[in-house]
């Protein structure tokens, strides 16, 4: 169908073209999607943006099913499943030749140098990641704090994440939040 | 073994070695990837690593540490590349999509289901107010990944990659530049300090 079509296109091409960006994984992508999302497409509000990422942070599976939710929301099943395996296609192809490639030359240097190079790339976008996000979740200043305790906890302890996540559900159904 | 099989490319097997490197199926590589991604809340590179390196010693903690690194240094989901470059050397692209469909298959679904439930009561107040609350506890954990990531950095006192990380940061975070441009800037000059700085380390 045309009208239903088009929505999944854009998917498609949204986030086939984020995946060959994403350096450094799916979180380090939360900005452009995020944009793609909110800002250019209106697909989601901030609020819906900010609920997406927390579902995808309690489902199991890679975070990059965050996509899926959005793709969900877009088009249904059908946008669920182009988002996702456009955002994972072309970058997995990718993976797919270059291993055979390196297979082949294993003393390559330059992949150690590349990988290095990426590294502070990855990491200040995914602080970037968590600022976009804290802005749309964290409202008031008991989020904030939710969010400094959850950060501290994981930073300095070996917690099982999901205890912080499921603690945070508990203080948003009490109405803390 | 039967007489048209191949010589393995890991050495015979040996009496030192406690079990020769096994090769999965493809059913098997389904399996275990769909299990690892179903364990997998919050993350499944632990899990992967748990899975294939110390239950079914598929891979040596070496190969799967070259092998993580070669997925992390390209674009996109790592641990979806992961996959697909380890089914792929089992079993070739048959292997791949194995091992990718089992790690995206099932949490996929469970995601759709979410997202089913989240679109038809996304709107109920007590569902949104818990759902904030998960959200802030999620970006929370966000921020410790960044700081222990950051921790080697600030360690070996690398300015060079601090500053790259906190222009990245200003430029995504605050000013909202898109992705691609900033990229198309940031990667060939990171290369370039990169091999600046261990050129001068060796001099």
């Amino acid at each position: 169908m045309n009208s239903e079509s088009s929505p999944i296109a854009a998917l498609v091409w949204t986030f086939g073209l984020m995946s060959l960006f994403a350096v450094g994984g799916a979180n380090s992508a939360i900005p452009e999607m995020h944009r793609a999302a909110v800002d250019v497409h209106h697909w989601l509000t901030d609020k819906q943006f900010a609920d997406v990422f927390a579902i995808s942070q309690l489902s199991p599976g890679p975070n990059v099913l965050i996509v899926t939710l959005i793709g969900y929301s877009v088009a249904g099943v059908g946008g669920a499943l182009a988002a996702t395996l456009a955002m994972c296609g072309p970058t997995a192809l990718l993976a797919y030749y270059v291993s055979r490639f390196l297979d082949r030359s294993r003393d390559a240097r330059w992949p150690a140098i590349i990988q290095a190079a990426l590294v502070p790339l990855s990491i200040g976008l995914m602080a970037a990641s968590g600022l976009i996000v804290a802005q749309t979740s964290d409202q008031s200043w008991i989020a904030v704090l939710i969010t400094i305790v959850a950060a501290a906890l994981a930073f300095a302890t070996r917690t099982n994440p999901l205890w912080m996540l499921l603690a945070g559900a508990l203080l948003g159904f009490a109405g803390v939040v | 073994m039967p007489p048209e099989s191949p010589p393995a490319a890991a050495p015979a097997p040996d009496a030192s070695v406690p079990s020769p490197p096994l090769q999965p199926g493809l059913l098997e590589l389904f399996l275990a990837f769909a299990k690892m991604s179903l364990a997998g809340f919050g993350g499944v590179l632990v899990w992967a690593r748990r899975s294939i390196v110390e239950q079914h010693r598929w891979m040596t903690a070496e190969e799967f540490n070259e092998t993580f690194a070669l997925c992390h240094f390209l674009p996109g989901p790592n641990i979806v590349n992961l996959s697909v470059v380890f089914g792929s050397r089992f079993r070739g692209i048959a292997g791949g999509l194995a091992a990718f469909a089992g790690l995206v298959g099932p949490p996929m679904v469970i995601a759709t289901v979410l997202a089913a439930l989240y679109a038809r009561y996304g709107d109920i107040d007590i569902l949104r107010r818990t759902l904030a609350g998960v959200a802030c506890a999620a970006v929370g954990l966000l921020f410790a990944v960044v700081l222990k990531m950051m921790m080697p950095l600030l360690k070996r006192r690398d300015v060079t990659g601090l500053a790259i990380l906190s222009a990245v940061f200003v430029a995504i975070g605050l000013i909202r530049w898109p992705l691609q441009i900033v990229l198309l800037v940031a990667i060939p000059l990171s290369i370039a300090t990169t091999v600046l700085a261990r050129r001068m380390v060796k001099a």
